[in-house]
């Protein structure tokens, strides 16, 4: 088990910057999602901490020893690929046993290996079985055997679970962890799922354009994005431009509540993030108390104990706020009713637009 | 172990280049050879005057084009029903499309010409059409194959089905759903067998009939010079309806 | 039956196939056994005599050699023309070289080869000057070597054309996933790569076998049947060119047969025990 440094890593492809002096510190035994949107360089960077690709400029440093020039036989590294990277012609078990098999390890070893390794991803009962005749969701379980086969300072995953159906996903997701804490193994997972993200990493790292540009454990992503593009692509919500005036996020015409707007100087551009757990709707039949923000509900998802509704703002018709509410509140919302938005000042944040 | 083409790699293309260009450029510079150390296109002269040159080729044409056509009458049709009401008859289909491999156009020569030994098959033999018959079968195994993918590629009970729930009959359903998408199927092996005809020597040869490939190795014994321009003006005609497949393909591919 | 015009289409296809294919070849095997007193072995046993023995033995020689070195280099040039490194441009002209050449024989492709290594072909010269004669040292185009050389001039581009979809099906993931274990190059071809194109590389053996087997253009073009194959012996018994009983052309023309089921049904063998993994259809 090691820690894994990345150090002022760039890229470029035929004069496109895929990475931009990237850091990303790794520490023992710790699982760390790469998460963007596709293009963002996640895959990129991978595949050099693989050693598949070598950066331009930078270092790849795995428990102190420096392997950026080192070939991907060499770093002992177990890396699960998208789909269908199991060996064809060869057994489940046999698959499992490539890595010892090449690095000359016993026979016996071998085989104890293998059938430890299967145990552990509950496939004991399918080792005799060609790739063919295993389920998607089987193949990566003997993908990520073989992987672990050859006892890696380093667990690769690259987007491992985006070929297999949603309930296959989620059940492999959950093995995946469970597995990766029983091992310990340092562990990089390449998504662009935002919940596999949330709910399988000790961190994430969100990248785009090929830049990180937040690296914090699930809550704190959630709870405090560092800019406007981490809070789009984490969660839902809305993310309204606005100018800091004070505790407040001025919009045109609509003035917000927010104390977080003082962090920002006077006038300065920003964005206010209003996740729907923090905007309560209540119907509006007189004038718009202050603070609150006149609209009309649009839309109405049931998500069963709680109900998501949208609205478009009165003021500016192509914005839209969320609020979750509980479902027999929202009954009485219905669609085309006037409402009010409205939320404790406290618990916007405000980023840097 | 990148992906880069290495040093052998290089080696291996630049032999292969060796190998097959030399051949060609010899024939070429050998077609403008005019004795001597004159060069020029007497060669070219000499054919473009040979009225037997334009003849063989319009046989060989012809030959090729009926084979196109037996093989769209007999063989298209076959395959489709075949893989719409009677699916349990592709073995047989496979053992048939099979059989010209195994059994070479030498031999079927041989037992053509004993099966039509009798006198009253005289007229049959004397027909240059004959051919069309053995052609029909050397074509039959490539033809097959691609109509073979082409088939499996769509489903065809489903797209009749879908066809019959819009109220087409057979006939619409033939006409505007599965010929339409076996079509880039159909133009590849049919530009084929159109190459593969116009080659062909062995039926011809044997059985006595000038085609354009008998012509080439019958001028070859006198009039070398001009066989060889021949040899190397068909290989780039060949080379023309090769990339008209290739292009042909590729556009279809760039359609979806 | 909802469609009698579908039974029409389908009798007429298997019917023809029978007249012109399946009926043509058991006469031949009816003629091969019999002759005016009825059934017998004799033309069978005629095989036995040196001039069909050899030219057995000389086809065999042929399709086999032949058949190899095409595997062997076609396999080599469609791996290295598809590595994504290499050009596009040179990746379509080597497919559609391809395309032409394995279609090319007879006399221009015999012809190609006398003015290159004939006996007074260019190359011949030039290598004789740079102390090299290859006729000197044995070397003849219309022997079964030569014969070998000029075959694989169609039979290499018919190996890079039936081999290039296999190679394009090996994933990349594979062979990173191989390095990855720590598996190197080699490793990895032999304990993955060949084992998966085994099946094809079998299939294209035998295409490529067939081919030559019963080639017939291009020998008779180059050696003028002075080199005994079986395609140009049964040839000459057609043609009367030889003053032997048509029985014999049979009994060669049912050799052959023999042959390519034998070699089919060898490599459908072989194919099942390389190819245990595959999905079965």
């Amino acid at each position: 088990m090691a820690t894994v440094t990345v150090e002022q890593v760039r890229k470029s492809f035929a004069g496109r910057e895929v990475l931009a002096k990237l850091d990303l510190v790794m520490s023992e035994g710790e699982l760390v999602c790469l998460l963007g949107p596709s293009g963002c360089g996640k895959t990129t960077l991978l595949r050099i901490i693989a050693g598949f690709i070598s950066p331009d400029a930078g270092s790849v440093v795995v428990a102190g020893t420096n392997v950026t020039h080192l070939s991907p036989r060499a770093r002992r590294m177990g890396m699960v690929f998208q789909s269908y990277s199991l060996f064809p012609n060869m057994t489940a078990v046999e698959n499992v046993k490539f890595g010892p098999r090449v690095a000359g390890r016993p026979k016996a070893e071998q085989d104890s290996r293998a059938k430890e390794l299967l145990d552990l991803v509950g496939l004991s009962q399918h080792g005799s079985k060609y790739p063919h005749q295993l389920s998607g969701g089987q193949q990566q379980r003997v993908a990520l055997a073989r992987a672990l086969a050859v006892q890696p300072q380093v667990l690769l995953l690259d987007e491992p679970l985006s070929a297999l159906d949603a309930k296959v996903r989620v059940q492999l997701r959950d093995e995946i962890r469970r597995i990766q804490r029983e091992t310990g193994v340092t562990t990089v997972l390449v998504t662009h799922d935002q919940e596999e993200a949330l709910s399988i990493s000790d961190r994430v790292a969100v990248m785009n354009a090929g830049r990180l540009l937040q690296v914090a454990s699930p809550a704190a992503i959630y709870r405090d994005p560092a800019d406007g593009f981490v809070a789009r692509f984490i969660g839902a919500g809305a993310v309204l431009p606005g100018m800091a005036e004070g505790q407040t996020v001025r919009m045109g015409a609509l003035v917000l509540p927010a104390w977080a707007a003082a962090n920002h100087a006077n006038g300065a551009k920003v964005e206010l993030l209003l996740r729907p757990e923090v905007v309560t709707f209540s119907a509006l039949d007189g004038d718009v108390p202050p603070g609150g923000v006149a609209g009309e509900v649009r839309e109405s998802v049931f998500l069963g104990a709680l109900t998501r509704l949208r609205m478009s703002v009165a003021a500016v018709p192509e914005l839209s706020i969320w609020s979750d509410l509980p479902s027999e509140e929202a009954e009485a919302l219905k669609i085309g009713r006037r409402v009010v938005a409205s939320w404790d000042p406290a618990r916007p944040r405000v980023v840097a637009a | 172990m990148s992906d880069r083409l290495g040093f052998g790699g290089w080696m291996i293309l630049t032999l292969a280049f060796v190998f097959f260009s030399v051949p060609l450029g010899m024939s070429a510079a050998f077609s403008f050879w005019e004795g001597g150390d004159r060069y020029g296109f007497a060669a070219y002269r000499w054919l473009a005057a040979s009225p037997d040159l334009g003849n063989a080729l319009w046989l060989s044409v012809q030959l090729a084009l009926a084979t196109v056509v037996s093989l769209v009458v007999l063989l298209v049709p076959a395959m489709i029903f075949m893989n719409l009401y009677a699916p349990k008859l592709r073995p047989l289909f496979e053992f048939i499309a099979a059989l010209p491999f195994v059994i070479p156009a030498i031999a079927l020569v041989a037992g053509l010409t004993e099966l039509f030994s009798g006198e009253q098959w005289g007229w049959l033999k004397e027909t240059p059409f004959f051919l069309v018959i053995p052609y029909f079968f050397l074509a039959l195994p490539y033809v097959y194959r691609a109509l073979d993918v082409g088939l499996q590629s769509i489903d065809l009970t489903t797209l009749t089905e879908a066809g019959q729930s819009l109220g087409a009959d057979m006939r619409q359903i033939i006409g505007l759903v599965v010929l339409p998408s076996l079509r880039s199927a159909l133009v590849g092996s049919m530009l084929l067998t159109l190459a593969v005809v116009v080659g062909e020597f062995t039926f011809a040869n044997v059985l006595l009939f000038r085609t354009y490939a008998v012509f080439i190795n019958q001028i070859g014994q006198h009039e070398a010079t001009a066989a060889a321009a021949l040899s190397f003006a068909s290989f780039l005609a060949t080379w023309a309806a090769m990339l008209i497949v290739l292009i042909a393909g590729s556009r279809k591919k760039g359609e979806r | 039956m909802k469609a009698p015009i579908a039974w029409l289409f389908i009798g007429a296809f298997i019917a023809v196939s029978a007249t012109f294919l399946v009926a043509p070849t058991v006469m031949l095997a009816i003629q091969a056994f019999s002759d005016d007193d009825g059934w017998t072995f004799q033309y069978l046993l005629d095989l036995q005599q040196y001039r069909y023995w050899v030219a057995f033995q000389h086809s065999l020689q042929l399709s086999v050699a032949s058949a190899t070195v095409g595997v062997v280099a076609g396999a080599l040039i469609a791996f290295a023309m598809l590595k994504s490194a290499t050009p596009r441009w040179l990746n379509q002209a080597v497919t559609s070289f391809s395309a032409v050449a394995a279609n090319f024989a007879g006399v221009p492709l015999a012809f190609a080869f006398v003015s290159t290594i004939g006996s007074l072909g260019l190359l011949t010269n030039l290598l004789k000057r740079a102390g090299i004669d290859l006729y000197g040292m044995g070397f003849s185009l219309f022997s079964i070597t030569g014969l070998t050389v000029v075959y694989s001039y169609f039979q290499i581009p018919l190996m890079v054309i039936v081999i290039t979809p296999a190679i394009q099906a090996l994933r990349p993931a594979w062979r990173e996933a191989a390095e990855n274990l720590g598996a190197s190059g080699g490793e990895y071809w032999r304990h993955v790569g060949l084992p998966v194109l085994a099946p094809s590389l079998l299939a294209g053996w035998i295409l490529l076998f067939g081919s030559a087997f019963s080639a017939y253009a291009t020998a008779y073009a180059l050696t003028s049947g002075n080199i005994g194959l079986v395609t140009t012996e049964i040839a000459n018994v057609l043609s009367g060119n030889v003053a032997s009983e048509p029985q014999i052309g049979a009994a060669l023309s049912v050799g052959m047969i023999v042959v390519m089921v034998a070699v089919l049904g060898l490599s459908t063998w072989l194919t099942k025990r390389a190819s245990r993994w595959v999905k079965q259809v």
